[in-house]
C-alpha cells in the first residue's frame, strides 16, 4: 500500500522545512554577531547622559537596619541615604558628617574624668549639624542619639559588635543639638565614633519599647522601608524590591549640597559575568569598585572596552593572607614559616596576575594606614635563604622530591581556601609550585565558603595553611586576630579569630599599650614594633592588599574611591554627569 | 475518584510532615550557624557578641528543641521570620513565588507546547531532514549549560543588538517592559526544557507508530494525520506527562542559574540563599512548597494517565 500524505500535514511540513532554513540562517547571524560583538558598538551601550544612575553592585542587603548585620551592600546603600557622625574621608582623616568639628582634647571638647568606678575615662563633647534634619522635616537630634546608644547597648535587639555601645557609661543631652558621651576608657581612638549611626527616635522608639526581642524583626528599617523619617542623607529609599534592586531619590530635607543625579537605582546582580553584560548592554550604568568585578576580571574587562569605560582601580583595607596552623608541629618553627614566606614571589604574582595593582603585604598593616611603618624590611624572595633555614631546621633530606627529617617525615602541607574563587585558585596553584621548588610539599584541598568559613577556620580544622582575607579599618588594632586570649577553642564556643593560635606576651601586651597610648608619636612606635614581630614571627603570610576596580561610564565624574571601610558613595552629592 | 483523592492527601501530608523534619535537620547539620556568617563579615563581633547572637536567635538550644518550636508556631499560622530578608516568611515568599510562577509557567508551557510539537513532526517522519535538525537542536538544547546559553542570549539580544535588557526586574513598572525583562529567562529556560520534551514525545511517537493498532489503523484507510493525531498522540503522551509532572515542581522551587545569571529575583534563588545563610524557616517553607508542588504534579500526572488510557484505573492512590 502507498502511504499517501494528506494535503494539510505536508503543507505543514513544507512551511516547517522553510522555517528550519530561516532559523538556520538566524542562528549563523547570531554566532557571527555573538563574535563580533566585542567589536562593535552596541546602541544600548552608548551612555545617555541623564539624571539617573542605575549602580550594579553583586549584594543584596539582608536588613536595612543600620546596626543589626554588618553588611557592605549595606553601608554601599546607606552612604546614600545616611550619614555617619563621623567618617574617614578619601586621605583616610577622621572628619565629621553628622556632628560640626570633631572633638579633641587639644579643643577642649574632649577632658580626661573618673568613672564612677575610679577608673580614668573620657567625656567627648558633639554638637549635631544645626540644620540636620530626617527625611519627614524632624530634626536630628541629642534624642536620637541617646536612643540609638539605648539600642545598641541593649542585649536582645540584634546588634552585631556592641563594644562601642559598651564602653559608654552614659550620655548627657546639653541641649537639641549638643550632648556630652562619657566613655569609661580612655583610648588612642576617645573621640572616633565612626561607627555611630544615628536611628530615628520619633519612628523607632515605639517599636523598641513594644519588646526588644522582636525589635530586629519590626525595625521600620525592614517593615517600612520607604519611610523618608528614616534617612538623612541626600537621597532617600523611594522602592525597594527584595533581591532585585533599590531606588533612590532626592531628599527633599537635605541640608548639604544638593545632588545632582534626581534618582539612583542600585541593582544587584551577583553573578559577574551578568553584571558585565548588564554594563555593555547599558542596562546599568556603573559597577561599583567596592561589590564589583575582582581585579583579575577588572583588567581583561578593561582590554577588551577600556575605550568606552573609565576605570579606576584603589588599593584597599582588604587583607589576603594565609593562616598558619600554629599547632601543627611542623609550623611550629619559625624558621619553616620564614621559609615559606622567602620561597614565594609576591612581588612577581602581583604583577604577572594583578598588573601590580595590588600592593604586596608586609603585615597586616596597610602602606595607607597612617600607622604603616615603611622602614621595616620585608621577608624577601630569596631561594637560597628559604633553603637554608629548612635545613636548618632538620628538613635536610629528600623524600620523592620532598624534604624529610630524620624521623622521615615529609615537610607536607595541607593548603585549603574558599572552592570556586577563581583568583584565590590561581594564585594558590602558583604558590604550590614555587612552594615545590624548595621542596615543600603542599597538598590543595578547598572547601565552598559555607564550610570553610562556617566550621573549618573558626573551629580552627584546618591543618596547615588557610588562605582568605580580612576586613579592616585605619588603625585597626588587631586584638581579635592576633591577642592571645582571642584563640577560639571549645571552652571559649570558639570565639575569637585568631585563628593560626598565635600566642606571643609581647604582641599581647603591644596591643594593649596601643589601644590606650593617646600620643600619636608613641603609638606609632608601637605599632611599628608589633609589624616587626609580624613580619619576624609569621603568624601569617601576608599576600597583598586587595583592590578594587571602579568601573564607570566616562560621562560620570566626581566619584572618588576611598580604599576603607567607608564606600565611596558618602559623596554622592558630588556625583555628577558632564554635560 | 473521591476515595483516591483523600488517600492522596493523606499520603501528601505524612510526605509534608517528614520532609519537614528532614529539612530542618539537614539544614541544621551543616556545618556554621548565621552566627558564624555574621563573624567573617565583622572582626569586631567578640566572643562574647557571638555567645548573645546565637543565644537570642535560639541557635544554642538542640535542634529538635527549635523545630517543635517552629511547628507548633507553623500551627498556629505563624511561619517564622527569615533573618536573612529581616521580613515574616510569607512575606518573603510572596513576591518570590509570583516571579518564580510567571517565569517557570511562562516557560513550561511554552517548552511543553513547542517540544511535544516538535517530537511530533520529528516522530511522524523519522530519519529525515526535519527528524535529523529537530533532533540537532534538541540535543544541543540538552547539552548547552543553561548558564552558558543565558549569557550567550544576553550577549547577543541585550549587547549586541540592544533588543532586551539583560536582566533584572523592570523599572516602569509596564506591562510591555516586564514582557522585555521576562523575554531572555524564558527563552533560556524554554531552550533548555524543549530538548528534553522533544526527545521524549519523538521517541514515544515512534515507539506508538510500531504498534498493532497504528497499523490497523492505517490497514483501515485512515489517513497519517489521523493516525498520529487521532491514535499515536495520546498513548504516546504517556511518558510525556510523566516528564510534565516532574518539572511542574520548578513551577515553586524556581531556576536557579537562569535566575542568578539575568539577576531575577525568584525563588530558586531565594532557597539557595537560605539554605547558604542557614536561613531555617525560610529554607524549610520554600522547600515544603516545592515538595507539595511535586506532589500535586504526581497527583496531576495521574489523573493524566487515566484521561490519556482508558485502560488506567486509580486505585489503593496510585493509578495503575
Amino acid at each position: 500500500m502507498v502511504e499517501r500524505t494528506p494535503r494539510t500535514l505536508s503543507v505543514m511540513m513544507v512551511c516547517f522545512d522553510r522555517f528550519l532554513r530561516s532559523l538556520w540562517r538566524a542562528a549563523s547571524l547570531a554566532i557571527f554577531l555573538a563574535l563580533i560583538g566585542p567589536l562593535s558598538i552596541p546602541a544600548a551601550a552608548q551612555a545617555q547622559v541623564n539624571d539617573r544612575l542605575v549602580i550594579g553592585i553583586t549584594q543584596y542587603p539582608q536588613t536595612l537596619h543600620p546596626l543589626i548585620n554588618a553588611m557592605m551592600a549595606k553601608s554601599y546603600t546607606h552612604a546614600m541615604t545616611r550619614r555617619p557622625l563621623m567618617a574617614y574621608d578619601s586621605d583616610w582623616e577622621l572628619v565629621c558628617l553628622l556632628c560640626v568639628e570633631v572633638p579633641t582634647f587639644d579643643n577642649g571638647l574632649a577632658v580626661l574624668e573618673k568613672t564612677p568606678t575610679g577608673r580614668t575615662g573620657v567625656a567627648v563633647t558633639f554638637t549635631l549639624q544645626p540644620d540636620a534634619v530626617w527625611g519627614d522635616g524632624e530634626p536630628l537630634s541629642s534624642d536620637d542619639v541617646v536612643f540609638t546608644w539605648e539600642v545598641g547597648k541593649h542585649p536582645k535587639t540584634g546588634v552585631g559588635s556592641t563594644e562601642m555601645y559598651n564602653r559608654i557609661l552614659s550620655i548627657d543631652v546639653i541641649d537639641e543639638k549638643t550632648f556630652t558621651v562619657h566613655v569609661d576608657r580612655v583610648t588612642f581612638d576617645y573621640n572616633s565614633f565612626a561607627g555611630f549611626d544615628i536611628l530615628p527616635e520619633h519612628i523607632e522608639r515605639p517599636i523598641f519599647e513594644a519588646g526588644a526581642e522582636a525589635y530586629k524583626n519590626r525595625t521600620a528599617f525592614d517593615t517600612d522601608s520607604l519611610n523618608p523619617g528614616l534617612y538623612h542623607g541626600p537621597y532617600v529609599i523611594t522602592e525597594k524590591v527584595s533581591g532585585s534592586h533599590i531606588t533612590l531619590g532626592r531628599n527633599p530635607e537635605w541640608w548639604g549640597e544638593t545632588p545632582f543625579f534626581r534618582e539612583i537605582v542600585i541593582r544587584a546582580v551577583e553573578n559577574t559575568s551578568a553584571l558585565e553584560a548588564n554594563l555593555l548592554s547599558g542596562s546599568i550604568d556603573m559597577i561599583a569598585g567596592e561589590l564589583g568585578m575582582s581585579i583579575d576580571q577588572a583588567l581583561a574587562f578593561e582590554k577588551r572596552f577600556g575605550n568606552r569605560f573609565r576605570i579606576a582601580y584603589k588599593s584597599g583595607l582588604i587583607y589576603e593572607h594565609i593562616d598558619l596552623n600554629l599547632d601543627n608541629p611542623f609550623l611550629e618553627d619559625k624558621r619553616v614559616r620564614q621559609a615559606l614566606v622567602h620561597a614565594i614571589d609576591r612581588q612577581a604574582i602581583s604583577q604577572q596576575l594583578f598588573a601590580g595593582l595590588q600592593p604586596v603585604a608586609n603585615s597586616n598593616v596597610n602602606p595607607l594606614d597612617t600607622m604603616f611603618d615603611p622602614t621595616l624590611e620585608p621577608l624577601a624572595y630569596d631561594v637560597k635563604r628559604a633553603e637554608a633555614l629548612l635545613t636548618e631546621a632538620g628538613w635536610d633530606r629528600l623524600r620523592d622530591g620532598v624534604r624529610a627529617n630524620a624521623q622521615g617525615e615529609k615537610l607536607s602541607l595541607e593548603f585549603m581556601t574558599t572552592a570556586g574563587n577563581r583568583t584565590r585558585e590561581l594564585v594558590q596553584q602558583v604558590l604550590q609550585s614555587q612552594w615545590a621548588r624548595v621542596g615543600i610539599e603542599v597538598r590543595i584541598i578547598n572547601e565552598p565558603a559555607r564550610v570553610f568559613f562556617g566550621k573549618t577556620l573558626t573551629e580552627r580544622l584546618f591543618t596547615g595553611l588557610a588562605m582568605y582575607a580580612w576586613i579592616s579599618a585605619p588603625e585597626s588594632v588587631p586584638r581579635t586576630t592576633l591577642h592571645s586570649t582571642h584563640i577560639p577553642d571549645p571552652d571559649n564556643g570558639f570565639g575569637g579569630q585568631n585563628y593560626p593560635g598565635f600566642r606571643n606576651a609581647e604582641v599581647d601586651q603591644l596591643i594593649d599599650a596601643i589601644e590606650v597610648e593617646l600620643d600619636t608619636e608613641k603609638r606609632r612606635r608601637l605599632w611599628s614594633r608589633l609589624q616587626e614581630i609580624y613580619i619576624e614571627e609569621v603568624p601569617v603570610i601576608p599576600l597583598y592588599f586587595r583592590a578594587n576596580s571602579f568601573i564607570m561610564p566616562p560621562w560620570l565624574e566626581g566619584v572618588e574611591p576611598t580604599g576603607h571601610q567607608y564606600p565611596s558613595s558618602l559623596r554622592v552629592e558630588y556625583w555628577r554627569a558632564r554635560q | 475518584m473521591t476515595a483516591f483523592l483523600a488517600r492522596r492527601t493523606l499520603h501528601a501530608l505524612i510526605v509534608l510532615a517528614v520532609m519537614s523534619f528532614v529539612i530542618y535537620g539537614l539544614i541544621g547539620l551543616m556545618p556554621g550557624d548565621p552566627v558564624d556568617l555574621m563573624i567573617s563579615g565583622d572582626p569586631d563581633i567578640t566572643a562574647e557578641d557571638a555567645k548573645r547572637l546565637r543565644e537570642l536567635y535560639g541557635l544554642d538550644r538542640p535542634i529538635v528543641e527549635r523545630y517543635a518550636n517552629w511547628l507548633s508556631a507553623a500551627f498556629g499560622g505563624d511561619l517564622g521570620y527569615s533573618r536573612l530578608h529581616g521580613a515574616p516568611v510569607g512575606e518573603v515568599l510572596g513576591p518570590a513565588i509570583v516571579n518564580t510562577a510567571k517565569l517557570v509557567g511562562a516557560a513550561f508551557v511554552l517548552s511543553s507546547l513547542i517540544g511535544i510539537g516538535l517530537g511530533l513532526i520529528a516522530g511522524a517522519a523519522p530519519r529525515t531532514f526535519r527528524d535529523y535538525t529537530i533532533n540537532i537542536a534538541a540535543f544541543a538544547g540538552i547539552s548547552i549549560p543553561p548558564f552558558w546559553m543565558a549569557l550567550l542570549l544576553i550577549l547577543i539580544f541585550a549587547v549586541v543588538l540592544g533588543w532586551l535588557p539583560a536582566g533584572g526586574m523592570n523599572l516602569d513598572g509596564t506591562l510591555a517592559g516586564e514582557l522585555r525583562h521576562m523575554a531572555l529567562p524564558v527563552i533560556a529556560l524554554t531552550l533548555a526544557s524543549i530538548g528534553g520534551y522533544t526527545r521524549y514525545s519523538r521517541a514515544s511517537i515512534i515507539e506508538a507508530m510500531r504498534q498493532d493498532y497504528i497499523r490497523t489503523a492505517r490497514a483501515k484507510g485512515l489517513s497519517k494525520r489521523q493516525v498520529v493525531v487521532g491514535h499515536a498522540l495520546r498513548n504516546a503522551m504517556i511518558p510525556v506527562v510523566t516528564l510534565m509532572a516532574l518539572d511542574f515542581g520548578t513551577l515553586i522551587s524556581g531556576a536557579l542559574i537562569t535566575e542568578t545569571v539575568f539577576a531575577y529575583p525568584g525563588m530558586g534563588k531565594l532557597i539557595f540563599d537560605a539554605i547558604m545563610g542557614n536561613d531555617f524557616n525560610l529554607a524549610l517553607v520554600a522547600l515544603m512548597l516545592a515538595t507539595l508542588m511535586t506532589l500535586i504534579g504526581n497527583l496531576l500526572a495521574d489523573l493524566g494517565y487515566v484521561a490519556l488510557d482508558p485502560r488506567v484505573r486509580l486505585h489503593d492512590g496510585e493509578a495503575a
